[in-house]
Parts: structure tokens; sequence; C-alpha cells
């Protein structure tokens, strides 16, 4: 009989683990709280740096799996987990060898940050509600105009005690110039500056394409993190902030201010790693057992980590985590 | 022979020079005060200082000359501040700036 593992979270870290486990000649059962699969990505237009459209990726990782005829259960809540057993919160209970965690990571909320206005005025919105602009073909401000001037700030919800998110999301300074260079392509005329504090470009491509969005497309970059935004007579986006580089006060108005939102860890980690005694690392995402040689093996035996589950990561990362991750859980099982 | 007078004067150096600088004070600060250490300069305290917007008191770089073993003129930049704690509430760092205020003038009054 077929050795099963249990996969929890059907995004493309869990659809790739799947996948792989496929492959080694183990059973995989794909787990979903959603109707459909993709996860996150399902969200998101295209992908840095080469501008894939995110549904290329999806549609063929989903492919695959029907093909390969992977047991799914779609809506499926996970309440708790075991290397030998997963109970969903209905009360059932399946039997498996072993478990691959891919529920992945939480979009910071940008409300919480108050002091931005998102959900309080027009014309604030976040990298995630521009993304789902971008599908729906329509980027606009909130009156159907076209924004001529735009302003993006980096790291909301990201290095930030005050909303107990104190890590890098890592993918947004990168998400960052991607958006700013696709509004540029939709608004030849529009002004776009980015607020940044640090730029951290640490991906193949990256670098040229932050390069691009200044050589190019005339991109502003301005060192500072915005205090503060506040609605004008004329339902512009006052924004304040330090110039850092030239040492000033600096403020503005825009007509659309894009909140690059960061990723934090799921809230049900926590109850994950209470029932199955996981370690958490200090930013609520899931703790590897090492970084270096057990960076997808959880400090139990028979459970797994893949993807963004144990910290912010981007797609290609996920991927190879995911077929890691995979072949850790089969060498396991095999034993 | 007196000499001629050409109508220069030597400048002095405007690099911060760590060779000599005395980073004593700085370390004593820090070591009152470790959080200070975790700054990443985004400016979020000189964009809402109240002082900062009437005058060219710049909270940032004047902690941040502090750390460098730039004294001279600190105290009396650091009067400007109105000790209002707008800077305290944007601090992404959770940084106590104002207690940073009355430290950096506790430690160096005499500069």
């Amino acid at each position: 009989m077929k050795k099963r593992v249990i996969v929890i979270g059907g995004g493309i870290a869990g659809m790739q683990t799947a996948l792989r486990l496929a492959e080694q000649g183990v059973e995989p059962v794909l787990i979903e709280k959603e109707p459909e699969l993709g996860g996150k990505l399902r969200g998101w237009h295209v992908l840095f740096p080469s501008f894939t459209p995110a549904q290329e990726v999806l549609t063929e990782l989903r492919r695959r799996v029907n093909d390969s005829g992977i047991e799914c259960r779609m809506s499926a809540e996970v309440c708790s987990v075991s290397p030998r057993e997963v109970v969903l919160s209905g009360g059932e209970r399946l039997a498996c060898d072993a478990v691959v965690l891919a529920s992945g990571f939480t979009l910071f909320d940008a409300s919480i940050k108050e002091e931005y206005g998102y959900g309080i005025y027009d014309n604030v919105v976040t990298s995630a509600d521009l993304e789902r602009m971008f599908n729906e073909g329509r980027v606009a401000k909130a009156d159907g105009s076209a924004p001529r001037r735009i302003a993006f700030l980096h790291c909301v919800g990201s290095r930030d005690e005050k909303v107990c998110q104190q890590h890098c999301s890592k993918v947004c300074c990168v998400t960052g110039v991607k958006q700013a260079i696709e509004m540029k392509r939709l608004f030849p005329e529009s002004d776009v500056f980015n607020f940044y504090m640090d730029i951290r470009m640490f991906g193949p491509g990256y670098e040229e394409m932050y390069r691009e969005a200044q050589q190019t497309y005339n991109i502003h970059f301005v060192r500072g993190r915005i205090s503060e935004a506040s609605p004008t007579l004329e339902g512009r986006v006052q924004i304040k902030a330090e110039d850092t580089l030239t040492g000033r006060p600096l403020r503005m108005s825009v007509d659309m201010l894009v909140l690059l939102i960061g990723m934090r860890a799921n809230d049900d980690n926590e109850q994950l790693a209470r029932g199955a005694g996981l370690e958490r690392a200090r930013s609520g995402f899931m703790k590897p057992r090492d970084l270096f040689l057990g960076n997808v093996c959880s400090n139990i035996g028979g459970i797994f980590y893949a993807g963004t589950i144990s910290a912010p990561k981007n797609i290609g990362e996920s991927l190879n985590e995911a077929t890691a991750a995979a072949d850790a859980a089969a060498r396991y099982v095999m034993q | 022979m007196a000499a001629i007078n050409f109508g220069y004067t030597i400048s002095k150096p405007r690099a911060i020079d760590l060779d000599r600088n005395n980073l004593r004070k700085s370390d004593e600060i820090l070591h009152e005060m470790p959080e200070l250490q975790t700054c990443i300069g985004c400016g979020a305290c000189t964009a809402v200082c109240t002082a900062g917007n009437l005058t060219d008191f710049n909270f940032r770089r004047t902690h941040t000359l502090v750390r460098r073993g730039e004294y001279e003129g600190i105290y009396a930049e650091m009067n400007k501040c109105m000790l209002c704690g707008k800077c305290r509430l944007v601090c992404p760092r959770g940084i106590n700036t104002r207690a940073v205020v009355m430290l950096v003038k506790r430690k160096l009054g005499d500069f």
C-alpha cells in the first residue's frame, strides 16, 4: 500500500508539494480551505521581475494537479495536525504517514495603520487592491478619473514595532517597483514616487528592474517613511514625510496612495503549533528545525514546511521549497 | 618679511573623523538606551516634528550626529525640541524619542 502524506494548503507551495510527492510514489492528499486551488496568487496580476501573468503559473500548476489525479479536499478547514493524523473542523479524522504544512501567510490589514487612512479616505489603496484593479482592467481614482500623481509607500506592516510585525516581508520592495512601472505604462503622463526606507532587491533581475524604473520610467525614489496621510478639499491625498537624504520635511498631494502591505503569519499558526508541539519564530511564522540543512523540517519528525508558512518568500522560492519539502517527507515515509 | 596675505584661510574639515571623534559619550547614551541603535533612519519622527516644521531642528540628523561622536552644539540643538511626543507615536521601531532628547541633553550639557 502506498504511503500517504497530507498537504495542508492548496496554494502554489501546496500544489507543487503534492505533485512532487506523487512523482516520488507517495499518495498525497491536498487540503484547501477555499473552494478552489491557487491561494493568494489568484489575486495577483503579473509577477516580478519578468511581468509574467500569474495565471500562466496557476493554470499550469492546476492542470498538472488535475492530470495527476491527486485527491483534493476543497473547502476543508484543518483544526489540528500530528504526524499520523489530521483532524478537520467537521470532526473528520484523516490518517496519514506524514504532514506537510503549506498554509501560507496573511496579508497585513492596512486599516490598522490608521494614520494612512486606508478604508477612511478615498484613493488610498493597498498593493493587493491594485493587483485586483490591474486584473479587472480598470485602474482609476474613486471618481473614475485617471491618477496623475501616484505615491507608493514601502514597509506598511513590515519592520514596524507598533503593529507587532518586526520582520521584513521581503517581496514588497520588488512589488512596489513592479507596480510603479505598471502604473507608468498605464499612465505615461503621471508622476510616480516611491517612499522607501531600504530597497531590497535580492533576486536575479530585480536590481535590473529597479534600475529600469529609475532610468527608463523616471520613477522618483524618496528615502523616507510617510508619517501620515490626510484628504484635501479637492479630494486628493496629502502626505508628509522627511526627505531624509536632504534632511528636510517634505509634503505633497497625490491622486492615489498605494500602501505596499506586508506578509504576516496566519493567526491559526498558534493553534496548529500548540496542538502539535511545533515551534514558532517570534514573528509568528513557523520555525524550521534549522535554517540550512533542515529548512523544510519542523522540530517534530513527520511534519514538514513548504512555502510562506515559515517566512515571507517569493513564488520561485516557495516552489523550490515545496519540492524540497516533498522530498524530505517522501524520504521520511519510506524509511 | 611679512607673509603675503592672499585672502585664503584654512577651512575646518567637514568630514566626520572617526579616528578623532571620541565615542565614549555616545556609547554611554546607547548603553542607557540600546533601542536607539535600532533606528532605521526612516525620518518619520522628523516628518511629524512640530519644531522641525518651523525651525531647522532635525531629530533624526541630531541623534545620528551624537552617535558619530559629533557633540558640538547638540545640547542647543536638542533644546529646540518641544517634547510634544508626536515622534514617539510614529516611530516604527518603538523608540522612546522623548527620552532620547532628555538623555542626550543630560549627557551632553557641556558641549
